[in-house]
């Protein structure tokens, strides 16, 4: 999923003060599941929001909404008939989702309030960690299932560099060296004859390297 | 017991202060609560575990956002003690009862009332 971050409140009073009517715009997607940006977070922001108005003497009127998703038509078009009633929009989508909703409705300011940070798993509840980048060319099926793009800091495609210290990565001891990881698991599936092939260079203009990237699934399209 | 302690708070029952979000909190400011206090089973002696370190946390997190906002984070606290301890509650009650009454009205009480 994509992991965000909330911003602290001090920044979202900063952006949106100069507004008089705002509507809070949740995701029920990843950022409810990483707590930054579902019904709850929403109802916090707004309840904090609306406080802080009232204690400057400005009658500001703050809405709360979440929809199911902000990174498709059909569910930000649920919206629509009242969106007149906004001089602004907080939105807590991830990136993706703040820049759906300030494409579709253009004529309102769209401010984000949460930082997105990565792809990523749910270790535990309050901690996210990397697991992806989306580089459009997945090696996951020869490194054992772990990823040397996202886990490595160097991103290494055949082996460890010298910072690989008793399985830390050297730029930062609690950082796991993903390609220990790698070895210890392919020799767990009697695979570590594969760690021997070398991986031949990477094609990075399916990474961000190519610029702005698009998917396109003719047999899907309507 | 018949112990004493003011009139002026309202005691909400919750089955663990587990249950307690920060929503319930700032809602409670938003209508006019002049001061929130959780009171909680002792620390390691929640039957569910975790609830009152979890209440804890919230209480915090509902400090920090009332004083980003202007409100004041020392009108939300936290209290342990366990249903045996009567004269705590009472204390306790008493305590934080002076806390608010020294920091004075929720000021979102008065910027309502201006705005009316």
């Amino acid at each position: 999923m994509i992991v965000a971050d909330k911003k602290p409140i001090e920044e979202i009073i900063e952006e949106i003060k100069a507004h008089d009517k705002i509507l809070i715009l949740g995701c029920n997607e990843c950022v409810t599941v990483c707590e930054a940006g579902g019904k709850k977070e929403v109802g916090v922001l707004a309840s904090a929001l609306r406080m802080y108005f009232l204690n400057q003497g400005r009658n500001v009127k703050i809405d709360e909404v979440t929809l199911e998703r902000q990174c498709d038509h059909e569910y930000l078009e649920e919206i629509r008939d009242r969106m007149d009633q906004y001089d602004a929009v907080v939105s807590l989508a991830c990136g993706v989702g703040v820049q759906f909703m300030a494409e579709k409705y253009h004529n309102t300011p769209v401010y984000p309030g949460v930082n997105t940070c990565f792809l990523g798993a749910t270790e535990k509840r309050g901690l996210w960690t990397e697991r992806c980048q989306a580089c459009g060319q997945c090696i996951l099926a020869s490194t054992g299932g772990i990823c040397p793009v996202s886990r490595c800091a160097k991103r290494l495609l055949n082996g460890p560099c010298g910072g690989s210290v008793r399985g830390s990565c050297e730029i930062n001891k609690e950082i796991d060296c993903a390609w220990q990881l790698i070895v210890d698991r392919l020799k767990a599936l009697n695979r570590l004859d594969d760690y021997e092939k070398v991986c031949s260079l990477k094609d990075w203009s399916f990474d961000r390297a190519g610029g702005p990237r698009k998917v396109v699934r003719e047999d899907v399209q309507q | 017991m018949r112990l004493q302690y003011p009139t002026d708070i309202k005691i909400i029952l919750l089955p663990c202060t587990g249950k307690l979000d920060v929503l319930h909190i700032l809602h409670a400011f938003e209508k006019g609560a002049d001061g929130v206090y959780a009171v909680g089973c002792m620390e390691g002696d929640c039957h569910y575990n975790s609830g009152n370190l979890r209440a804890r946390k919230r209480v915090e997190q509902a400090q920090h956002i009332l004083d980003t906002i202007g409100i004041g984070g020392e009108r939300v606290q936290m209290y342990n003690l366990s249903s045996s301890e009567g004269p705590r509650f009472a204390q306790i009650a008493v305590e934080m009862d002076e806390r608010i009454k020294k920091l004075g009205p929720n000021p979102i009480k008065r910027a309502k009332n201006r705005a009316a």
